[in-house]
């Protein structure tokens, strides 16, 4: 088994990548006008709810409880997908579910596929996959178009193209779209525009392509039914119109039945795009006689996602209902963009979703990727405590890094371990404290001191230290209890 | 090859979770997934006139018209085609054919093909419930709501629901779809939208873009 997440393994550390995308304002501009937008509409929803947190609550519940009993939840998902004449494939890897879709593609006739968007299959890199076997994969929804025409990386797992704005989505449908056989012959960039050269491109598609391609929102497992959240109808397209369908889900977007679908269907449209529901949400079983797809496919996903499940304190990431809330209320996002995160799962979940559904192995600079305030955990609608998962993540790795010698020999390591012990015992400390006063004295300047030197200047490149008192908490402590004595 | 891949995919989660494949554990799981946290709201207090008031609030608000029959539901939908100037609508197989005017070219849906449902005006339906909260409307597939193309390619849909049948909750429209959850169903919430440029609401992407609904 080998795990790829899109392709996190060769993506630059995020401060590397976090630079480039500083420089850019425009990216920055238009990072920071989405996110504004989308939050205040999220704020607004989740505020009208008088019961939000007990709804947070419950997804909460729900999803731990649907861990504990994974193995059973998709035995009985599967059992009754099967029963309602679908049919169900498991995949231990990105490989092997790219392996799967590619031979139920290669039993049809088409050569083409519309697709629903799905971060899954960007996960597995399935456009790639399927371009290299000579299959062409159409992106339905508007962001995924734009990105996958734009030849770009998706930046958000909700509205994937937030990073482009109204002008660049014209140059690139000028550049990559047929708009005179439509009809269109003057493009502006105002979104109705846009909007509906998309329809009219994709329309042809619709009626015509065979093979239709999804991820899901929600997969229950009770009933065997796959739900799927859109706004646009081009969902509704594609798992309604082809013959074939395929559906790519990961184990973990189980839920145990139909009503549960009360909570989630209440909690995701009001955290995602701050809406009282999303315009359609689809939930079918199997195949329909004489609606819809005559033939359809699931297919179950590993890829890591057992290895976070072993993760004693990480596991909850796996509880991740993909609304994206966490990006867009998240500071570090809100700077960076989706882009430096070198993920198809970006922002604060992406940063404890990435490294551990890799073991670690890669993507490690993410959880440092954050400055731990918490905002992540108060908007969560699963309430994933992403800060604790973050530090947990962080002393993993670290951890990690002294089983090494040269990580054990590194100057960072060696100052760590040298703080740890100073700071157990009160006598080093006392002498440590008095050492630095006398110490910082050259670097003090008007109070601050910002500029440290050697290795410490990491600190002081963007922001100033407070020097150390001329009195320290602990003198204070000692003076006041001998002043009580007195 | 799947064959294994279930079997590893399975074990590993026993592994993770530090259980063995015990049939027990199925009467177990049931138990603790009915004591579940569930202290959101169950049921809503609106009485029936401010439940509508709500419900045509929230189907304006997402660009959705509300009709309200006048006892004759023929003539209610002879208006509403005229006023939106449709001639040629699709209609399930099942729907009461007492309902349609004359004057109008009404094609019921015997399978017809996607280029078929692409040339109609648009489509008359019934659907399930509505919930007010959300403004949203719930079809299922069966013969007065037709199959889910039907109500799909057509540009304009024309929705005929019972007041009786609005709820104002979420959960109190997934209890009510308990007995027909094996069914394709769909929820729309107005038509067609997109927030993708620049989280600007965008009407009309792919799915029929203008939606009336007769409240009989």
């Amino acid at each position: 088994m080998s795990v790829h997440i899109g392709n996190a393994e060769n993506a630059p550390s995020f401060p590397r990548a976090a630079r480039a995308a500083l420089i850019n304002t425009q990216l920055r501009t238009n990072v920071r006008n989405a996110t504004n937008i989308i939050q205040a509409k999220r704020n607004n929803m989740t505020g009208e709810l008088p019961d939000w947190e007990e709804l947070r609550e419950a997804g909460h519940a729900i999803k731990n409880h649907t861990l504990k009993y994974l193995d059973l939840y998709l035995e009985q998902f599967e059992a009754n997908v099967t029963r309602a004449g679908g049919m169900v494939h498991w995949a231990t890897d990105a490989d092997e579910a790219n392996q799967i879709i590619g031979n139920i593609i290669a039993d049809c006739t088409g050569k083409e596929i519309i697709k629903v968007k799905t971060m899954t299959s960007n996960e597995i890199r399935l456009n790639d996959y399927l371009e290299n076997s000579g299959i062409t994969p159409h992106e339905t929804d508007l962001a995924d178009l734009i990105v996958q025409l734009g030849n770009e990386d998706p930046s958000h797992i909700v509205v994937p193209a937030l990073h482009i704005n109204r002008t660049q989505i014209r140059d690139i449908f000028q550049k990559k779209i047929p708009l005179h056989e439509l009809g269109i012959d003057n493009l502006t960039d105002d979104p109705q525009q846009l909007a509906e050269a998309a329809r009219l491109y994709l329309r042809h598609k619709f009626l015509t392509v065979d093979i239709g391609f999804s991820g899901a929102n929600f997969a229950i497992a009770d009933t065997g039914a796959v739900v799927v959240v859109e706004s646009e109808g081009n969902g509704r397209m594609c798992l309604t119109l082809p013959d074939v369908l395929i559906t790519l889900l990961g184990i973990e977007k189980i839920v145990p039945t139909f009503r549960d679908l009360e909570v989630f269907l209440q909690s995701l449209p009001r955290s995602a795009t701050g809406e009282r529901m999303n315009p359609y949400n689809s939930i079918w079983t199997g195949v329909t006689p004489a609606d819809g797809p005559s033939e359809f496919h699931v297919i179950l996903l590993d890829n890591g996602r057992t290895s976070v499940l072993a993760n004693g304190e990480g596991r909850e990431a796996l509880n991740c209902i993909r609304c994206g809330a966490c990006l867009n209320v998240c500071p570090v996002y809100h700077q960076t963009g989706g882009i430096a995160y070198g993920s198809v799962y970006q922002g604060p979940i992406g940063a404890i979703v990435t490294p551990q559904l890799q073991n670690l192995e890669h993507s490690r600079s993410l959880p440092y990727a954050s400055s731990l305030c918490g905002a992540c955990y108060d908007v969560c609608p699963v309430k994933i405590n992403i800060p604790e998962i973050l530090i947990f993540l962080r002393g993993e790795i670290i951890r990690d890094e002294q089983r090494t010698l040269l990580g054990k020999f590194q100057l960072e390591n060696i100052a760590m371990q040298a703080m740890a012990l100073v700071f157990s015992s009160s006598g080093l400390m006392t002498t440590a404290e008095a050492l630095a006063k006398f110490a910082q004295g050259p670097l003090v300047h008007d109070g601050i001191i910002n500029r440290l030197p050697g290795m410490l200047s990491g600190w002081t490149n963007s922001r100033d230290l407070a020097p150390m008192p001329r009195k320290s908490f602990r003198d204070w402590w000692l003076q006041r209890e001998k002043d009580k004595g007195q | 090859m799947s064959a294994e891949s279930r079997a590893a995919i399975l074990a590993r989660i026993r592994r993770a979770n530090g259980v063995a494949d015990n049939p027990a554990r199925v009467s177990q799981q049931q138990h603790e997934w009915s004591l579940l946290s569930r202290a959101y709201r169950a049921r809503g207090n609106l009485d029936d006139a401010q439940r509508l008031k709500l419900f045509d609030e929230r189907i304006r608000h997402y660009n959705g018209t509300p009709f309200y029959s006048t006892g004759n539901i023929q003539s209610d939908i002879a208006n509403i085609l005229t006023e939106r100037g449709k001639q040629t609508l699709i209609v399930p197989a099942g729907l009461p054919s007492e309902w349609l005017p004359e004057d109008f070219d009404f094609v019921p849906d015997n399978n017809l093909s996607k280029q078929q449902l692409d040339a109609a005006d648009g489509v008359v339906t019934e659907c399930t419930l509505g919930i007010a909260l959300t403004g949203t409307v719930v079809l299922e597939s069966s013969p007065t709501q037709g199959r889910r193309a039907a109500t799909l390619i057509p540009d304009y849909h024309l929705c005929i629901l019972r007041k009786g049948d609005i709820v104002e909750l979420v959960p109190e429209a997934i209890r009510r779809l308990e007995s027909i959850k094996g069914r394709p169903l769909t929820f729309f919430s107005g038509p067609s939208a997109t927030v993708d440029i620049e989280m600007t609401r965008v009407r009309g992407v792919h799915g029929p873009r203008t939606l009336d609904i007769l409240l009989i």
